[in-house]
C-alpha cells in the first residue's frame, strides 16, 4: 500500500466529521458515506500512467469517471445471486432450509436481500420474482397472495433503501407476475425498479397491457427486448440496477465511464478525436478497469470468503465488467462545431453518422481488449450507456438526445434510438413521459413497444407525466420525497438525493411529454 | 391518378381506433355541426387570398397557373401559428396537400412497424370513397388494419368494394331524433342510424361516439336510444362519450356549458344496464 500525505488525511477527517453532523442524512446514509470516505485513503491499485489527469479533474474536464467505486474495491460493483438456487437449496450460512410455501419463500427472500452487497450496499437485483414465486402462488387463495405480495413489496421499499435495485418479470405471463404488477400499480413505490422481459412469441398481450398500466401508475416496469438480450447474453441474463444486462449468478466487477464530451473538448477536430484523443482515453480506462478487477479477484478475497461464492449463488467466472460512456450527443455537437458545421445530434444525418462512427470505434476497441477474468463474455467488457450522475453538467446519459432537444415526432426519436441501442448489451434505454389525459389507450404503447423491438431498440421506459414516481435517468424517485428533501428533511431512500441533484442539474422535469 | 385534399397526417395517434395508428385527415364535410372542434376542415379553399397577407412567415403565396388562381403553401416556412385558419372566412385551410392514395400509403408506411393500422378521418372522409378504396387496398397487404372515422351519411351497404377493404368504422351519433340531429348538424340522420345497424351486423362497427353538449340537444336520450338500438351488439362495440369543450369551436357556438363528469358517468351507468361493457369517457 502506497503512503499518502497528512494533508489528504486531514481533509478526509474533516469530511467524515461533516458527514457525522449532517442534518439531512439518515444514520445508515452516514455510515455508508463514512465507509466511502475511509476507503478513499487507501492506495492499493496498480494504476495506469496518465490516469490521474483524466480521472481526478472537475466534472467539466475529466474524461474518465469511476462512479465513486472507491480505491480498494471490497466487492464487485453489481452482484446477481442465483435466487432460484437459493429457493431450491436454502443456505447453510443463513441457516435457511428451502422454502415450502409462499410465506416461507417471501420471508427467505427478504432475509437473503440483507446479505447481498453491491456498490450501494443494497442488492441491485432482487430476482425474477414471478418465476421464483409462481410455484408457491396457489398455496393460498388469491386475496391472501395479494396481501402477502403487498407486504413483501412494502418491506422491500422500506428496507432496500436505494432504487438501483431491480426485479424482473416475464417474458411469460404468470399469476405471480400479474399479481405483482397489480400490487405495484396500487403501491406506487420507487423501489424496486422492475423490468418486464418482452418477447412477442412468449409474452401475451394481456400480461403486457397490465405491465403498461402499472408503468403509467408507478413508472415501472420498463420493457426489455428479450430476444436481443438472449442473443447476446444467453437465456440466463437478468436486468439489474438501472437497466444493466448481466449474467445470472455473476455480475459486474466494475463500471467506469468515458465522458465523451470532455474528450471532444481536448480534440482539435474529428480526425484528432478519432486518431489520438479517443484511443488514448479508451486505453487508459480499460487498463484502469483491469487493475480494479485484478484487485477484486486476486486480493480482496471476496470470491474466496463470501458465502454467496462459497455456496455457489455466484461464481467468479460468470462476472464481467461494464465499459461505460456518457455524453455522445454533446461530443458530436462539439466536434461538429469544431468542423464548422451546424448539424446537431438527433436532428442531422451527418451528426448522427458521426455518433455511429464513434460508437463503432469504441465497440471495435472493446472487442480487441482482453481481460482474463471476463471469460463469460468472451474475454471482453460489455459496453454500457451510463445514465449519468447528479453532478453531471451538460452531459447527456449514454447516447440520449439532450432533454429539450428531442425530435418533435416520437417516431423520429425512436428511429434515432434504433441507431444506438444495439451497442450496449449491458444496458441502455430511453425514457418517455406520457400524457395520460390524452393517451387512455394502453394498446398505443403496446404497439410502440412491439414496433421498437422489431426496429432493434433494446429498452424502453414510460411514466405518466403527472405521476408521483418518476424515472430520473435509470432509477426511480418520488417527487413528493424530493420535495421533503428540499425542505431540509432527511428521507429514507438514498436515491432521492441523487434525484434531487439530477432534477436541479439535468432538466429531468423538462423531458418532452409524448 | 386522382389527388385528394389531405388536411393533415398524424403519424402516431392513440385516439383514432385500436392501438397506435397513422391518421389521414381529408378536407371537407357535409355536416355543419355547431360544436365542430376543427371547423377549418369543413370546406375547400376558394383561393380568395385573405390568408396570404396575414401569414407572418410568408409561407403562403397566391399564384396564377393555367388561368386558375391557387394558394401555394410552403410547409418549411410554416410555424403552425394557425393565423391562416383564423383568417379564413370559409372554414377552409390553405395548408392542405393534394395526395394520391399511393402517396398517402407511402406516408403511412413510414411508421411501420410502430403502428398496427391506419384510420382515415376528416372532415368527412366518405366524401372520397375512391380514396378510401384505393388507400385501404394498398394498406391491407402490409398487414395494416383499416379504419374509417365517419359521420355515417355514406351508403356503406351500397359499396361492397369499400366494405371488403375496410376493417371497421367509428361512427358519430350526433343526435338520436331527427329534430335534434337537424338542430346539431343541419342534416337528417336516417342514414346514420341505418348505417349503425348495418355496420354492427357486419361486425364492422368498432365504436360509436356522442359529443355531449348540454342545452344544444337531448343528450341523455341520444346516448340511451343509441345504446338500445345497438344493444344486441353492445358487448363488442365501444361507446365513447365525449364531453363538449369550447376549444377550437367557432365563436358563435362556443357558449355551451361543459358537462359535469357526474352526468357523463350517469350515462355510462345506464349504458351498462343495457349490456354495454366498453365505455370510454373523455
Amino acid at each position: 500500500m502506497r503512503p499518502i500525505s497528512m494533508e489528504r488525511v486531514e481533509k478526509t477527517r474533516a469530511e467524515i466529521l461533516e458527514t457525522i453532523k449532517s442534518p439531512i442524512l439518515t444514520h445508515e446514509q452516514k455510515v455508508t458515506n463514512m465507509a466511502r470516505e475511509a476507503d478513499s485513503l487507501l492506495e492499493v491499485l496498480d494504476l495506469p500512467e496518465g490516469l490521474d489527469e483524466l480521472l481526478n479533474e472537475s466534472i467539466d474536464t475529466k474524461c474518465i469517471c469511476d462512479l465513486n467505486e472507491g480505491h480498494a474495491p471490497v466487492r464487485p460493483r453489481y452482484i446477481i445471486p442465483d435466487y432460484a438456487k437459493f429457493m431450491r437449496e436454502g443456505s447453510k450460512f443463513l441457516q435457511l432450509d428451502p422454502p415450502k410455501d409462499l410465506f416461507e419463500a417471501l420471508n427467505s427472500l427478504l432475509i437473503f436481500y440483507k446479505h447481498v452487497p453491491s456498490v450501494t450496499n443494497f442488492p441491485v437485483y432482487v430476482g425474477a420474482l414471478d418465476e421464483l414465486l409462481e410455484p408457491f402462488i396457489d398455496d393460498v387463495d388469491e386475496e391472501t397472495a395479494r396481501k402477502l405480495l403487498r407486504l413483501f413489496m412494502i418491506h422491500v421499499d422500506r428496507t432496500v433503501l436505494d432504487s438501483f435495485s431491480h426485479a424482473n418479470v416475464g417474458p411469460k405471463p404468470t399469476k405471480a407476475g400479474r399479481l405483482l404488477l397489480e400490487v405495484e400499480a396500487e403501491l406506487e413505490h420507487a423501489v424496486p425498479n422492475i423490468t418486464m422481459k418482452y418477447d412477442p412469441e412468449l409474452s401475451d398481450d394481456d400480461f403486457t397491457l397490465q405491465a403498461i398500466k402499472t408503468s403509467l401508475r408507478s413508472a415501472k416496469p420498463s420493457f426489455a427486448n428479450h430476444r436481443m438480450f438472449v442473443s447476446e447474453l444467453g437465456e440466463d441474463y437478468v436486468i439489474a440496477s438501472c437497466y444493466n444486462g448481466l449474467k445470472l449468478g455473476g455480475g459486474s466487477y466494475t463500471l467506469c465511464r468515458l465522458i465523451l464530451s470532455n474528450i471532444a473538448k481536448r480534440a482539435e477536430n474529428v480526425k484528432d478525436f478519432k486518431e489520438k484523443q479517443l484511443p488514448y482515453v479508451l486505453d487508459i480506462m480499460a487498463r484502469y478497469m483491469d487493475a480494479r478487477i485484478k484487485f477484486e479477484v486476486e486480493e480482496s478475497g471476496f470470491f474466496r470468503d463470501n458465502f454467496l461464492a462459497k455456496e455457489g449463488f455466484i461464481s467468479q467466472d460468470r462476472f464481467t465488467a461494464m465499459f461505460g460512456m456518457v455524453g455522445l450527443a454533446e461530443c458530436v455537437n462539439i466536434l461538429m462545431e469544431k468542423e464548422g458545421k451546424e448539424g446537431r445530434y438527433g436532428h442531422d444525418k451527418e451528426a448522427d453518422d458521426l455518433g455511429v462512427a464513434i460508437m463503432e470505434q469504441i465497440n471495435a476497441f472493446n472487442e480487441q481488449h482482453v481481460n482474463p477474468y471476463c471469460s463469460v463474455t468472451g474475454g471482453h467488457f460489455l459496453l454500457h450507456a451510463q445514465v449519468g450522475i447528479s453532478d453531471d453538467r451538460n452531459v447527456s446519459p449514454g447516447t440520449r438526445i439532450p432533454i429539450g432537444e428531442e425530435p418533435e415526432e416520437l417516431l423520429d426519436h425512436l428511429k434515432h434510438c434504433s441507431l444506438f441501442h444495439k451497442y450496449f448489451p449491458s444496458g441502455t434505454g430511453d425514457i418517455f413521459p406520457i400524457d395520460t389525459t390524452v393517451h387512455k389507450n394502453p394498446e398505443f404503447l403496446l404497439d410502440i413497444i412491439k414496433g421498437s423491438f422489431k426496429d432493434n431498440l433494446r429498452y424502453l421506459s414510460f411514466y405518466a407525466s403527472d405521476s408521483d414516481v418518476i424515472r430520473i435517468t435509470g432509477y426511480l424517485v418520488k417527487r413528493s420525497e424530493i420535495a421533503k428533501l428540499r425542505s431540509g428533511t432527511a428521507v429514507l431512500q438514498n436515491t432521492t438525493e441523487l434525484g434531487r441533484g439530477a432534477t436541479d442539474n439535468c432538466k429531468i422535469e423538462e423531458r418532452k411529454i409524448r | 391518378m386522382t389527388k385528394y385534399p389531405v388536411n393533415k397526417i398524424i403519424l402516431f395517434s392513440s385516439v383514432d381506433g385500436p392501438g397506435n395508428r397513422t391518421v389521414i385527415f381529408l378536407q371537407g364535410c357535409n355536416f355543419d355541426c355547431k360544436y365542430c372542434h376543427n371547423p377549418e376542415t369543413r370546406s375547400l379553399c376558394t383561393a380568395c387570398g385573405l390568408c396570404v397577407e396575414k401569414c407572418p412567415t410568408g409561407a403562403l403565396q397566391k399564384e396564377e397557373t393555367d388561368g386558375r388562381t391557387q394558394i401555394v403553401f410552403s410547409p418549411e416556412k410554416c410555424v403552425l401559428c394557425d393565423t391562416c385558419i383564423h383568417a379564413c372566412p370559409h372554414n377552409a385551410s390553405p395548408r392542405i396537400r393534394y395526395m394520391t392514395p399511393e402517396e398517402a400509403f407511402l406516408a403511412a408506411k413510414k411508421q411501420m412497424p410502430y403502428i398496427r393500422g391506419v384510420t382515415v378521418s376528416g372532415g368527412e372522409c366518405t366524401l372520397y370513397p375512391g380514396f378510401l378504396r384505393e388507400f385501404f387496398a394498398l394498406c391491407k397487404p402490409e398487414g395494416l388494419s383499416t379504419f374509417i372515422d365517419s359521420n355515417g351519411t355514406y351508403d356503406f351497404a351500397a359499396d361492397p368494394q369499400l366494405m371488403e377493404v375496410t376493417d371497421s368504422v367509428m361512427l358519430d351519433i350526433k343526435a338520436f331524433s331527427e329534430k335534434d340531429h337537424l338542430a346539431v348538424t343541419s342534416c337528417g340522420n336516417k342514414k346514420v342510424l341505418e348505417n349503425a345497424l348495418f355496420l354492427a351486423k357486419r361486425g364492422k362497427l368498432f365504436e360509436v361516439r356522442t359529443v355531449v353538449v348540454p342545452t344544444l340537444y337531448d343528450t341523455e336520450k341520444t346516448v340511451l336510444e343509441t345504446g338500445r338500438l345497438l344493444k344486441d351488439y353492445a358487448d363488442s362495440i365501444r361507446y365513447k362519450i365525449i364531453a363538449y369543450r369550447p376549444m377550437g369551436v367557432r365563436e358563435a357556438y362556443s357558449h355551451y356549458p361543459v358537462p359535469e363528469q357526474e352526468l357523463l358517468e350517469s350515462y355510462a351507468a345506464k349504458l351498462r344496464e343495457v349490456g354495454w361493457k366498453d365505455i370510454v369517457i373523455i
